[in-house]
Formats: structure tokens, sequence, C-alpha cells
């Protein structure tokens, strides 16, 4: 085990860890950076975000308007000093991504486009096509490179926080590539690693979102919060759950179920197809469940249409929806609608961190899907999270690169011997297993068929008890695993065994967060609490984790001037 | 019984290999999965040692490429319909060194990638830190790069280019289309800068027009077509540069 110095570590090489790290190059470049990446960086999450990033830029729109939108999507669980700082620096970003190479599409005189998202008031969504997150990944990833000073870990994974005496000190790493373990020390560290979707099946998520950063600040005694908050975004393609971008409905797509009508002028009258995302999941259940849906191979689901678009308009704003659905779904929505259903999304919750990144623990900072400011309270809008990721990447940067500037190293000593007994525990746990019967393939799948049936759209009180205690049975059953083979060389079965781990710890919280919040906001929806209670649960969920479990406490949300209100559309 | 597939397999595992071995799985057939779904279903249900690279399974992360029966495809979008009920065989991405199994070296790559400086190069440093205002690219200015700013990376053009196979030190499709990208977009100033690595010994030259590279990308990003519009370029570019007396 070898120990590799730094001042600051970024986990995570997507948008947020990748705009920190440019943010910090720039304002304090004789701090020594790295970015620790299980993925070479282009191929993070973030470059499977379609349809745009929201920010005001337009004459006819104001900061009070999108800040407006914001906390009225998050069915007023956002903070709304976070949402203010936020509305504000998210012009900054999306300019300053567009002078390092962003495409962003642009209006006949060169000025920047701007369109229709769900929940919205007014058009602000900037979009490079329908492949946004990729645009904005590649340009944050190829500008990065401009940096000498940003030093990169790519396909190493942060298995484990060194804290020491309560203050950051580093992290063990595993190196993919050479199958070793290593110390990185840090002053500060970043967790940039975003949700934790995969602990869902039908999801639009990638292999990659495991949780990592929740599950590791979680056991390093931070606080994860408002884990109980997941989006199901309305379009997914029936077959995988891959996303079809809500940019088909902004661009002017109609939603139909098998009567042919547009359903949605029933639950939101106002808006139609663009109420946002937990809104129109939701209809479309009440849909089906109301027998209203289609049947086929895969399931139940409606359609989505978009033929009256036109195949020039398809191919200048939605390109990817179409190559998506002739390579995922053998079909082209220029001639037939689009088969959809809901799709586990994006993880509201995340890892409890103040407006400029800042975690209880000193010296730890998150930002971006992985953590949770929170901005996007119950139920995020459509295109707020590619603002998010450059917004809290730069304010996280900045606030860790002012600490790490001031603060002094912990001792080697501790470390080695910090990252010794997380060594012991990972060969314990992982690695001499020679006992062990179950396989990890199997657990995950059972993960993700009780996440999707027990903590999905609709939620009660019987079926989340049971998910509580199904994923307890699971961790259990993960005490004895047994991986097939112990060698080093990229061993993506070892890998796999830690990020599960991760994904029970993270799971846990998430259905015991919704079993204990009984009411109905944003994104979280219970059957037997249909309204929401502000007397009673106008508050974050923190939880921290103990050796009996999750401990659940509750946190106020800030309001400044937008009082609660019932929101409709 | 239920229809079954034959997949044959690449594997070679540094620890305990002196050399590649092939090993075959029959696995159940579904006419609707993909190859990334069979190999998935090995490793959960036949054999965890398998190592392959994936992630986002909808073909723009750029991780899945493999060489599918002799062609390097993403193989989160290639069908074993396209197959059955012919066999299936992966070998890891053709030029690259192997890391295990199907799990190429991507190390030159990405130096490559650095190399052509691919950012936004401004002649005044500080236009950079500017966010007061946008710059202004109207949408046929945008078009003459566009294109070439399509590439995720998945390298398998460098697997498909006999050029790369020759010369390991040849830029490369993707990257030099990612240089065609840069210099050509109304914002940037550095086409000079990266004149000197594209025109140079291991640049543009090297590429012998076979046009593989354009055949296997996955994104229509032709970077056959952005090598030798380069190649035009610098020659005529190199031309003027002797005309006014500089180097």
């Amino acid at each position: 085990m070898e120990v590799f110095s730094h001042d600051i570590l970024i986990v995570g090489g997507g948008g947020a860890g990748l705009r920190a790290a440019i943010e910090i190059a720039k304002s304090n470049p004789s701090l020594k950076t790295a970015v620790v990446s299980k993925v070479y960086p282009m191929r993070s999450h973030t470059v499977a975000a379609e349809g745009g990033c929201a920010a005001v830029l337009k004459e006819d729109d104001s900061y009070d308007l999108h800040a407006y939108d914001t906390i009225k999507g998050s069915d007023y669980l956002a903070d709304q000093d976070a949402v203010e700082a936020f509305v504000r620096d998210a012009t900054r970003e999306v300019i300053q991504v567009e002078r390092w190479g962003c495409p962003w599409n642009r209006e006949d005189n060169g000025r920047i486009a701007v369109r229709w998202f769900g929940g919205m008031s007014k058009k602000r969504t900037l979009h490079a096509a329908d492949k946004t997150g990729f645009h904005l990944l590649h340009a944050l990833f190829q500008t990065s490179l401009k940096y000498d000073v940003i030093k990169r870990y790519d396909e190493w994974f942060a298995s484990a926080l060194l804290v020491d005496d309560g203050k950051i000190g580093g992290l063990l790493a595993y190196d993919i590539r050479r199958g070793e373990f290593h110390i990185l020390t840090a002053k500060a560290i970043i967790l940039c690693t975003g949700g934790v979707g995969r602990i869902f099946y039908f999801s639009s998520n990638a292999g990659i979102k495991t949780g990592d950063g929740a599950a590791m600040a979680y056991r390093a005694g931070a606080p994860i919060k408002d884990m109980e908050f997941i989006q199901f975004h309305p379009s997914g393609l029936i077959k995988t759950g891959i996303l079809i971008t809500e940019a088909a409905r902004g661009e002017g797509g109609y939603l139909f179920n098998n009567k042919g009508e547009r359903f949605m002028e029933k639950y939101a009258p106002t808006k139609m197809e663009l109420a946002p995302r937990d809104i129109v999941s939701r209809s479309i259940i009440q849909e089906i469940r109301a027998g209203r849906g289609f049947d086929g191979t895969y399931g139940s689901y409606i359609h989505l249409d978009l033929r009256h678009l036109g195949e020039a308009k398809i191919e200048e704003k939605l390109p990817m929806v179409r190559e998506l659905c002739i390579d995922f779904a053998g079909m082209d929505p220029v001639h037939e609608p689009i088969a959809i259903r809901p799709t586990m999304h994006y993880t509201m919750g995340g890892v409890h961190t103040d407006k400029d990144g800042k975690t209880p623990i000193d010296g730890l900072y998150a930002a971006g899907e992985g953590g949770c400011v929170s901005i996007h309270g119950g139920n995020r809008l459509g295109s707020n999270s590619l603002a998010e990721i450059m917004v809290f990447g730069a304010r996280a940067g900045k606030s860790a690169a002012d600490y790490a500037a001031k603060t002094k190293p912990a001792s080697t000593d501790k470390l080695k011997s910090l990252a010794k007994q997380e060594m012991d525990r990972i060969e314990k746990r992982y690695i001499k297993t020679n006992n062990g019967k179950e396989r990890i393939g199997a657990i995950l799948s059972d993960l993700r068929k009780t996440m999707d049936e027990k903590v999905g759209i609709y939620r009660k009180e019987g079926e989340l008890s049971e998910a509580v205690q199904a994923v307890r049975k699971l961790k259990e059953r993960f005490n004895n695993i047994r991986l097939t083979q112990q060698s080093k060389v990229f061993n993506t079965e070892l890998l796999n065994a830690m990020e599960l781990d991760n994904m029970l710890d993270v799971a846990e919280v998430v259905a015991l967060g919704a079993l204990n919040r009984k009411e109905s906001r944003g994104g979280h929806a219970r059957e037997d609490y249909p309204n929401r209670d502000d007397a009673n649960f106008l508050h974050h969920s923190l939880a921290y984790q103990t050796p009996q479990g999750p401990r659940m406490e509750k946190l106020p949300v800030t309001i400044t001037k937008w009082k609660p209100e019932e929101r409709k559309y | 019984m239920a229809e079954q597939i034959t997949l044959t397999i690449y594997r070679y595992n540094p620890d305990k290999d002196t050399e590649y071995k092939q090993q075959t799985f029959t696995i159940p057939y579904h006419k609707d999965w993909s190859v990334l779904d069979a190999l998935n279903h090995i490793k959960a249900e036949v054999d965890g040692s398998l190592s392959y690279r994936w992630s986002c399974r909808m073909a723009i992360c750029g991780s899945c490429g493999m060489m599918v029966n002799g062609t390097p495809r993403l193989t989160c979008s290639t069908y074993l319909n396209e197959f059955y009920p012919k066999e299936i065989t992966l070998e890891p991405l053709a030029n690259f060194p192997i890391v295990r199994d199907l799990v190429v070296d991507l190390t030159d790559f990405m130096g490559k990638l650095k190399s052509v400086k691919p950012w936004i190069i401004r002649e005044n440093k500080k236009d950079d830190e500017d966010t007061s205002k946008e710059y202004l690219q109207t949408p046929s200015e945008m078009d003459k790069y566009y294109q070439q700013s399509l590439c995720i990376n998945c390298t398998l053009c460098y697997a498909a280019c006999p050029a790369y196979g020759l010369h390991p030190d040849f830029l490369g499709p993707a990257v030099i289309a990612l240089t065609y990208r840069y210099n050509n977009d109304s914002r940037d100033q550095g086409i000079l800068e990266r004149r000197k690595v594209v025109a140079a010994e291991n640049g543009v030259w090297k590429c012998p027009v076979v046009g593989d590279c354009t055949e296997v990308c996955p994104k229509h990003v032709d970077p056959s077509a952005a090598i030798q519009r380069t190649k035009v370029n610098s020659a005529v570019g190199w031309f003027f540069s002797r005309l006014q007396g500089k180097k």
C-alpha cells in the first residue's frame, strides 16, 4: 500500500466533479488536486442527460420566477436560500461553459436558444439538441485537460473516507487496473459520485450509479438527507427504462391513453404534458390502473406521440430520441407513437450539505446528484440538475479550496493505521469469504426487485415495512457472499461487491425514510397518506448510521419568501 | 428446450495466463437481448470472473466497444438477433494492448486526446473569465463543426484503423476529428497551435484514406472526412504561411 499526497480530492469525474476541479485549478493553482473516478470521466452518467439545462437568460425571465418554479416544483421542501443562490449562479455557469465550448443550440441571430420544460413558467432550458449532458460533460472534461495541476486517477474506486478526529484526512482507493489499494491523502474531499439509481431495476440510470459517495459519507458519520425522494421520469422506453427526454414534450409531444385522449388535461389542465415529472408519472399510473393503458410483452404503457412535429423538427431538436427509439425499441417516432412508462430517474436526496457544499464533517464536501443542498426538495424540475452540477460543483470547489489552503494535513501514521483497519474490513468482508455461498448477482437482483415492487411511485405502509425488512435480510445475505475469484487485475467482481454493499446501505435508508414520512409530497406518494402534511412533515429527513441501523432526525426547511401553498398546475 | 445461443469469448487474465484463450458460453437466447445483456447474464449467472467495461447501456458513454465477429461495435446496441442462430465471437478491441479479457488499455488514446489541446483557445486569455455575455454563434457557424463534436470516445475507429494498427504513434481518427471540431469552431483561435501536432509526422499524413473509421463510427462523426479536410487545410495553411514569410 502506497501513500499519494494531495490537498484536495474530488471523487467522481462527472459534471459536478470536473466543474469543481476546474474551479480549484483556476482559483488556487498551488493546491494539489486530483479527480478519483471509477470510470474514465467522459463515461460518467452526466453524459446521458438529454433535454437541457435551466438558467435565467432571456429578457422576459427573472431569478424570482426561476426560484419560485423550482420551489413549487419541490413541493416546498427546497431550502429557499439555496435556491436563490442557485438561480443566480446558474446564469453565470451556462455562459461560462459556453466559453468553454459547449455547443448550445442557437437562434438565427447567434444567441443561445431556450426551450420549454416541465414546471417552468418561462422558456429557460438551454440545450445542445437532446444530447445536452453529453456536450456539457465533454466540454468540461476537455477543458479540464488544459489544467496540468488536475491529476487524475482514472478507474480508481474510492472505498472509504479516512476521518481523523472528526476531520478528513484522505481516502482508501482501489486501483481497478492493478487490483491494489492505496492511501490518497487530502485535506478536503468533494464527493461528486451521483445518485443511487441502480437499486431499482426499471431505471434510466447507468450501471455505475450505485450511491458510492452517499454510502461512504454515511459510514464515515455524515448524515444523508431526504433519501426517500426518488424521481420517476414519465417517459422510459418500455423494455429497458432508457430515458426519452422531457424535451420531447417540451417541443410539443403529446401523451395519449388507449382511448386516444390527451389525459393530462384531467390532472394538470394548465400545464398539460409539461407538468412536473412526479405529477405526470402518477397520472400515467392512474390511467394504466383505470384500464386506459396499452398492454404488451413488457407490461402496460401509454403513448408519447411526436408524429405531428414532423421529421425535420425531430431531427433538429430531438435526434437522440429518434436514435434511441430505433436502436433500443425498434421503432421510428417519426412514424409511430413511442410506448413509454415511468422509469426511476433521479435521487433527490444525498449527502447533507449547506449551499457551499459543506457537510458536517470538517473537510468533507459534496455536490451534484450525490449531494443534497437541497434545491430540489421533494421533486426536481427537469433541466435543473445540469445547472446544479455546475453551480454547486463550482461552489463546493471554491469552498474546499479556501478550507484546504488554511488547513494542516492529517498525520500520515494516523492515516496508515486508519487505512489498515479499513483494509482488514475489506479483506474480511469481500475477499476472504471462502465459506460464503451467496452470489452477488442474486442479491443485487433481489434488491432491485424489492425496490421496484415496494418503494415505487405509489407507496404504502405494509409494503414499505416489508421493503425495510427485505433489505435488512439482503444485508444479512451479503455477510455470506462468495466471490468466484481472487485475481487482481481488473477484477470487476470485487468492484461490484463493494458497489452492492454501498447500494444496500443506501437502499435501507430510502425504504426507511419512505416508511417514516407519513404524507405525500413531491416524488414521495403515499396511498395511505395522500395529502401533504406541512404541520408534521415540512422538514428534511437526516439519516445517521448506527450499529442498529439508520437513526433518523428532522431538519427544518429554510423558507425565505415563498410560503407553502397548494401545488396545482 | 428453449432456444440457445453460443458466445465464444476471448479470455486473458495476466495474473495467471501466459496467453489468450477462448471460452465458450451457451446461454438462453432472447431475441431482444443486446450482446451486452448476454455478457451481463454470463457475469451474474455463469462466470463472475469475466471482465468487460459497460455503463450507460444507451450508446452514449462509449464504454462497451468490442470486436463482435471481427467488427468493432458498441455491444449495448448490437443485438443477438442479428447473428442468431449463428455463434458470436467477442474479442477485445483490436489494435489496443489488452488489460484483461475484453478490457483494453486506453492510456495511449487518452494521451493523444490531450495532445491536440481539445479546448477553446483564445489569443486573449482573459476571454475565458468573462461571463458577462455569451459569444454569438449562428446555427450555420455551428454546422461547420457540430458533426465532429458528437464523438463519444468509444475508440471503435482506432480498432478499425489499419494505419493505427501499423503505426501506434498515429494520432488516429477520433483525435484528429476532435481537432477539426475545435479548429472549425468560430469561438476558437487555436488552429496554429494544433497544426503543430496534426500536421506533424504522426498526424493526418499517416492516414491512408481507407475510410473504415467512418464506417464503424456509431455516431456518424465521419473522422475520415475530417482528416482529409485537415490535410487540405494544413497544406494550404503551410503554403500561405510561407508566402507571408512565417514558419
